[in-house]
């Protein structure tokens, strides 16, 4: 049994991260409707002292180890084994503060869009914040299925209450995709935890050893679940519409967190728990990963709905992240992870720009615009930040996720490799011709005389510009959280639980 | 010859029961206000619920058993009966049928389900079985000028007939092959003398699962369910969809696992297509009603599908899942059905789906609790009706039924669809109408108590799976 790091810090950190926000949401209840300002400023208030919590855990974390840390552990459901533990790793830790910043932002995009139901919106922002976080935080099989689960119902309701013209079709979609998903899933998670001998603790999971049968017939349960999250070829078709309906924090919050938890899954437990299937899989697992870059961008190409682009372009770039991840080597592995947070940010900085402009203009329709470069200088020029970065130009952070999945995709197998390339050409395409189409050419009627960005908008989008940079000009902040955890999961992954350490050290050699 | 007394003290809570339902029966005729019979009832059941944790024990030569099993059951039909008493004291003086008899039949059938929990002997167990199921006719009828109210009582009647007739040819070839009705002696005549595999012995099971089928309301014995839900007082719409359940599932789990556990690969490859086809055609036809009331029908028929699959594993385990999910459901649907109840005013029926269209903005407090509980029966965490799935589809899977479960989570899935519809129609279109509700403290009481067990068993199962876990031996 692998040893568990405990706390470093004096107080339980995670569970503060998960209920803060929960509790926040129990709050508000108690504040009158009709005190919409108080509501906003005190759910922008909970949301940054949220993220302030999370802080420590950048700067605390160690580095050298790949154990888990900050680690909880309380008995929750003794009859059945249960325990509420939580705990982050490597793997996990960026996407914890991903979201703590993300749900800031989308609080700061929705103050003046949101206009009915006020109160309900912010408490659903804030419970989905704190489900996120436990998602990501859980080391426990059924306590994340328990946040995984949960997550849906705000989400449904800030699809269907607050999206656009067809929202009730888009969050009935994303519900029942998810929730079939999610139950085969369950089924899998039950059978694991009877195999195992009664116990749902995810790191005791990830060191023991299953007939290969059972993990073929997991993988596919476990997949049913992941991969329509993530959103992988053929299970993405929910994504389209949900992103395009929902409100723009809804979009924000699907593209920046919910779809990482697909691909999370697929680290956290497919690969660790199920080695030999995992590997078995592979082969068809690219092929997706493959058609999904490629399909998703050629879509891309003949979108009109400015949402509805963005929306598939996430199907293209998730592409390559289960790419790099199922490539199975240490730089796939990481450009996956590295690319899952890229994607957030750019993707979901994405969403607030087009959330900004949808404000003033109400339509979506790329038709409907051209030469907002003049109208809005300011926003043009953000825009063509993360314009570029979704692209992955050199020194954004697109360039460092993509260049990685690319190398470890091409070590694992040259025709992924190559045919991934081609779907950064067909990025290039559809990204720059958008931007053309929208801030060039002659000035749309419907966008003339707009406003350029107020201080509230320009405060939502600063921090992914700077994170674009950062990471792509030094990205070892981040990378190096990943690399004790990634390596370990390698040498799990391809060893399949069977040997002992010594001949784990021999295979970093070999890999490296 | 000698008399000996038997022991007593088993059977107090039943003999107290019998005495106060007189008791509530009588106050009928020198207590005018309604609301105090109602008062006393719930003051009745809970100092019978008193009496369970000192009564256990086997009298009457094992003809009738108080034990975890039957006690935990007790506290499904005490529950009940305050959750249906606290909806029902304002909406049956709006329906127009504040009679007392009403609380002493409800008294008088929750004494024949814990009769049935405690049969020890066929017989006993139809006792119980005819003194619930009297007294739920009757109160199925109960608005008596209104058609629909008969024609539910009727058709409960004449179906409910039809099933005992069944349970009773059961027990007549059951005990011209063994000689005997008490259910842990025909387990020990069974294995004695290798009965399994007699095609009368299976004709008798067949007939028992048949007969416990209607009273569960499982396909293809659930006709009469929709009708009579539809028909009958939404308040005893409530009261039927639960206590009646249950008491049919502690009645088959008592005399499946230990009258006829022998042949449990016969029983088992009966009950597997009636789970699979009553979580199928619940489900699926629940997905094209109109009238709330009907779809929680089907509902309720669905959710029997997933509660048979505890009776399928054939373990403790099993039994305990199923118990735990009778106590869930008992909070989420009646919880569901005071919500209805509430939109129940002078002159507006409010059980169509379309009546709660806006509802989030004319009510949004009762709308939250509706989402609560329709997000419950979903099966969605950290509700309980979560806890309550998981547990029935562990002990399933546990028991090698995999495939079973992998078709239940299916349909699971699916029932997602018309419970959130009602979801949909509440927070995602606009009121086209002005819904009134009507309000009391007692409902305000149900709604909270239900609130709480749906949440509280959600977050913090242990403690209802422990008392679960061991109630059966």
């Amino acid at each position: 049994m692998e040893q568990v790091m405990t706390n470093s810090l004096g107080f339980p950190i995670l569970s503060t991260l998960v209920f803060l926000p929960v509790a926040g949401a129990a709050f508000l209840l108690l504040i009158p409707r009709s005190e919409e300002k108080l509501i906003k400023w005190f759910t922008l208030a909970m949301s940054v002292i949220t993220f302030v919590i999370s802080l420590p855990l950048f700067t605390r974390f160690d580095k050298t180890t790949h154990v888990m840390q900050f680690v909880e552990r309380h008995a929750w459901i003794p009859a059945w084994n249960i325990n509420y533990s939580l705990g982050i790793d490597g793997i996990s830790i960026l996407f914890v503060l991903l979201s703590t910043l993300v749900i800031i932002l989308c609080v700061l995009i929705s103050w003046n869009s949101i206009k009915t139901k006020v109160k309900e919106f912010y408490i659903s922002l804030l419970i989905i914040e704190g489900a996120m976080i436990g998602v990501f935080c859980a080391l426990d099989f059924f306590l994340f299925y328990i946040f995984w689960e949960a997550m849906l119902i705000p989400m449904y309701l800030l699809i269907g209450v607050w999206g656009g013209p067809n929202r009730v079709y888009a969050a009935v979609k994303f519900f029942l995709y998810t929730l079939v998903g999610s139950v085969l899933m369950l089924v899998g998670i039950i059978v694991l935890y009877l195999y195992a001998g009664r116990t749902f603790d995810i790191v005791e999971l990830s060191t023991k050893m299953y007939p290969y049968d059972m993990q073929l017939w997991l993988f596919w349960a476990f997949f049913a679940a992941f991969a329509v999250k993530v959103p992988m070829f053929p299970v993405h078709t929910w994504l389209p519409d949900a992103h395009t309906e929902a409100p723009t924090a809804g979009s924000v919050i699907l593209a920046a967190v919910l779809i990482k938890m697909g691909a999370y899954g697929f680290l956290r437990f497919s690969l660790p728990i199920l080695p030999e299937a995992s590997k078995a899989m592979t082969p068809a697992m690219l092929i997706l990963s493959v058609i999904a870059i490629i399909y998703g961008g050629i879509i891309c190409l003949a979108q009109t709905d400015l949402k509805r682009l963005i929306a598939y372009s996430s199907v293209s770039h998730m592409g390559f992240v289960t790419l790099g991840i199922f490539a199975l080597n240490i730089q796939g592995m990481e450009g996956g992870i590295l690319q899952m947070v890229n994607h957030g940010i750019v993707t979901g900085a994405l969403f607030l720009s087009v959330g900004v402009i949808y404000d003033r203009t109400h339509t979506r329709q790329i038709a409907d615009y051209g030469g907002v470069a003049s109208v809005m200088p300011l926003y043009a020029s953000l825009f063509i930040v993360f314009t570029l970065a979704a692209i992955g130009l050199p020194s954004t952070n697109g360039f460092v996720g993509e260049f990685l999945i690319i190398l470890g995709g091409f070590t694992a197998n040259q025709w992924a490799g190559v045919l991934a390339a081609t779907g950064i050409i067909i990025g290039a395409g559809y990204m720059l011709w958008l931007y053309q189409r929208v801030f060039f050419m002659e000035t749309n009627q419907k966008v003339a005389g707009l406003s350029d960005m107020d201080g509230r908008e320009i405060m939502a989008l600063l921090p992914m510009v700077i994170l674009i940079f950062w990471i792509g000009v030094y990205p070892d902040t981040f990378l190096g959280f990943m690399h004790k955890s990634v390596e370990h999961l390698i040498v799990r992954v391809n060893t399949g639980g069977v040997s002992g350490p010594a001949i784990a050290r021999n295979i970093i050699e070999v890999i490296r | 010859m000698q008399f000996v007394m038997p022991d007593l003290r088993p059977l107090t809570p039943e003999i107290l029961m019998t005495v106060l339902s007189l008791l509530i029966l009588l106050s009928d005729l020198v207590i005018k206000r309604k609301e105090t019979i109602a008062l006393l009832s719930i003051l009745s059941v809970a100092a019978v619920a008193f009496t369970f944790r000192d009564s256990l024990g086997v009298t009457f030569n094992g003809m009738f058993i108080s034990d975890g099993y039957s006690r935990f059951f007790g506290i499904i039909f005490v529950l009940n009966v305050i959750l249906t008493v606290l909806i029902s004291v304002k909406y049956i003086g709006i329906e127009r049928v504040n009679f007392g008899e009403y609380y002493g039949l409800i008294l008088f059938s929750t004494l024949g389900m814990m009769i049935m929990a405690s049969a020890g002997d066929l017989i006993v167990l139809y006792l119980g079985l005819e003194l619930m199921a009297l007294s739920t006719y009757i109160l199925a009828g109960f608005i008596r000028y209104d058609i629909k109210s008969n024609e539910a009582a009727m058709k409960y009647f004449l179906l409910g007939a039809f099933a005992s007739a069944f349970l009773l040819y059961g027990t007549s070839m059951i005990y011209g092959l063994t000689g005997t009705t008490n259910i842990k002696a025909i387990a020990g005549y069974i294995l004695l003398h290798g009965l399994m595999g007699n095609p009368a012995l299976t004709l008798a099971m067949v007939l028992f699962v048949v007969a416990f089928s209607f009273k569960i309301a499982a396909v293809p014995f659930h006709m009469w369910a929709p009708d009579a839900y539809e028909g009958a007082p939404t308040s005893i719409t409530a009261f039927m969809s639960v206590g009646p359940k249950a008491a049919g599932f502690a009645v088959m789990g008592r005399v499946l696992l230990d009258g006829l556990y022998p042949i449990r690969p016969e029983w088992s490859a009966v009950l597997i297509p009636i789970a699979i086809l009553t979580m199928g055609v619940g489900n699926i036809v629940a997905l094209s009603q109109t009238n709330i009331k009907r779809m929680l029908a089907y509902s309720s028929i669905a959710h029997a599908g997933y509660a048979l699959l505890g009776v399928i594993a054939g373990t403790a385990d099993g039994l305990a899942s199923v118990m735990n999910y009778m106590l869930i459901y008992a909070f989420m649907n009646i919880g569901a059905f005071a919500v209805i109840i509430m939109l129940r005013t002078e002159g507006f029926k409010g059980d169509n789906i379309t009546d709660y269209e806006g509802l989030s903005k004319t009510h949004p407090l009762l709308a939250s609790l509706m989402l609560v509980f329709m997000f419950s029966l979903t099966g969605i965490p950290p509700t309980a009706g979560f806890m309550g799935k998981f547990y029935l589809f562990m002990s399933a899977v546990n028991a090698g039924y995999t495939w079973v479960v992998i078709i239940a989570v299916i349909f699971s899935a699916i029932s997602a669809y018309f419970y959130l519809r009602i979801v949909m129609y509440m927070y995602m279109k606009d009121p086209k109408q002005e819904v009134a509700i009507s309000t009391s403290p007692s409902m305000s009481l149900a709604l909270a108590i239900t609130l709480f067990g749906v949440i509280a068993i959600g977050v913090l199962p242990a403690s209802v799976v422990h008392l679960a876990r061991i109630a059966f031996p």
